[in-house]
């Protein structure tokens, strides 16, 4: 049986993880700030943030990939700026790729945080801030350890969702191999192509790491509440 | 001294309302604070705290926390606060919740000593008990020795007993500290055993303030035949004896005379009841 694997490419899911772990790294990072702004702000702007930020997840990556795809080529003032100033190209590459799944998969590395930020009882936070801790100090040591489980769910959730996109990507970075050629295209071009036996088997990959992926994170947090967090 | 003038436009439960208060308090004062729920009891204690904005003045020892250009941010207060809810941080032991506050481990010991938490020093906030939580609380408060210790209804989610073993050791610790302390409490029992000054709000004013015992006894006697009830203190006044005692949520007070003033313990249950002179009939 698995004489099937011989010659089998491994490239397209090496990139899917290679890419899908810079841009959960990456969404970390900008989604702390952000998620902490949201969760503790009244101010009558935070519909608009909260729409804007949720916005990847309604829209057809078709609609999401052509809009990035016009902003970062060079015709764009944006991806002029990178390709003059910066010497860096960001359409029909990696980078680009990185660029584009950040604005995709914003949302899924968002939300789980500002509702769990919000679930955090204000109270604790007060008297955080009471102790003479800053903000940052009580994101660190008070607000982060208590959310465990949205902050697992934030980080799995990204990885998985970045290894499985496929329209921003295929707008952006087209096909080429080792550079754009992610999993989820190759199997595309399996289909078209009709060579269904490899489109199963590497669909069956991703099925397979999709589930053992979501059931990591189901028992992790299942053991975080039998902890009593 | 502390000295608060404040002003706040609420919008509370029953629509808008003006918090309004001036207060003086000298240091190392216990002030209860009571009054209807909505009043703005906990609204004035988290303004203290800087946790919400107001517009006036809080000095307290001669340094300004508040005026009309600048207000200190709650980690620049001088303050300890125990929540109703404790607000333990769930992610660290007992010890480690009060060392958070301030690295000194002789103060964490000496607290947890006094409380008798020492056993659980290790333990995580979600296995203690709500007294025990409270406790930790208390402590934690104290870490950064505050010259102003706040307290919203600490002991309201507790039961009578762990109550009167908790109000024991707020008292010791105020005195140990030498704090001032402002506590919210509903309980006259609790007012009169902990504070010298009870000061009530009604709709954002203060509409009494004096001693526990002019504000809380309602000499105006009962009609009930028979309580029980908490005997909290015995006062000598001239040739007898009175003795403060707290039934459900009231304070009497009841003549006593010498020899059963001897008998009689602070702190015990005693039962109170009335002698009628109504001429019995009994057949023959």
């Amino acid at each position: 049986m698995f004489e099937m694997l011989d010659g089998l490419e491994f490239g397209p899911f090496l990139l899917s993880f290679k890419l899908a772990v810079i841009t959960t790294l990456i969404l970390f990072v900008i989604s702390l700030p952000l998620a902490w702004y949201l969760s503790q702000t009244h101010s009558k702007m935070k519909p608009f943030w909260e729409s804007l930020t949720a916005l990847p997840i309604v829209l057809p990556p078709s609609v999401l990939g052509f809009y990035i795809l016009v902003a970062l080529s060079q015709n764009s003032p944006i991806g002029a700026f990178f390709e003059d100033v910066l010497g860096i190209k960001l359409v029909f590459n990696f980078t680009g790729l990185v660029v584009a799944s950040c604005f995709y998969s914003l949302p899924f590395m968002v939300q789980p945080l500002q509702s769990g930020f919000e679930s955090i009882n204000k109270n604790m936070l007060e008297a955080s801030y009471i102790a003479g801790k800053g903000k940052i100090e009580t994101i660190r040591k008070v607000a982060l350890p208590n959310i465990k489980p949205a902050l697992m769910s934030a980080i799995i959730v990204t990885f998985a969702h970045t290894v499985g996109e496929f329209g921003v990507v295929l707008m952006v970075g087209g096909s080429i191999p080792d550079e754009t050629k992610v999993a989820s295209v190759a199997i595309y071009e399996f289909v078209e192509v009709m060579d269904y036996t490899k489109a199963h088997i590497y669909s069956a990959i991703m099925v397979i790491i999709s589930f053992l992926v979501l059931l990591s994170v189901y028992i992790f947090n299942g053991k975080q509440k039998k902890i009593g967090f | 001294m502390i000295k608060i003038e404040i002003n706040k436009k609420l919008h509370g439960a029953n629509g808008g309302m003006d918090l309004s208060v001036r207060l003086d308090i000298l240091q190392g004062d216990f002030v209860a604070l009571t009054g209807q729920s909505g009043s703005g009891k906990t609204t004035l204690l988290r303004i203290l705290a800087g946790l919400e904005s107001s517009s006036g003045t809080i000095s307290v020892e001669g340094e300004v926390w508040q005026d009309s250009k600048t207000s200190l941010i709650p980690q620049k207060r001088k303050i300890g606060f125990v929540f109703q809810d404790y607000a333990l941080f769930d992610n660290m032991s007992v010890e480690q919740n009060l060392l958070y506050v301030q690295k000194d481990r002789a103060l964490a010991y000496k607290l947890l000593e006094l409380t008798q938490l020492n056993q659980l020093k290790d333990r995580m906030p979600s296995t203690l008990s709500g007294g025990q939580k409270q406790r930790v609380s208390l402590c934690r408060a104290m870490m950064n020795r505050p010259q102003l210790l706040l307290m919203d209804e600490p002991l309201s989610a507790l039961d009578p007993t762990m109550r009167t073993k908790l109000q024991h050791e707020i008292l010791a610790l105020h005195k140990e500290f030498g704090t001032t302390t402002i506590m919210v409490s509903h309980d006259p029992s609790e007012i009169y055993r902990l504070a010298q000054r009870v000061v009530v709000l009604h709709g954002g004013k203060i509409i009494n303030d004096g001693t526990p015992k002019d504000i809380l006894l309602k000499t105006s006697g009962s009609a009930k035949f028979s309580f029980e009830g908490e005997l909290l203190d015995i006062v000598k006044v001239d040739v007898i004896h009175l003795a403060i005692i707290a039934i459900g949520q009231q304070l009497v007070e009841v003549v006593v005379s010498d020899d059963e003033a001897k008998t009689l313990e602070i702190g015990q249950s005693v039962s109170v009841s009335t002698k009628a002179f109504t001429p019995r009939l009994k057949g023959l």
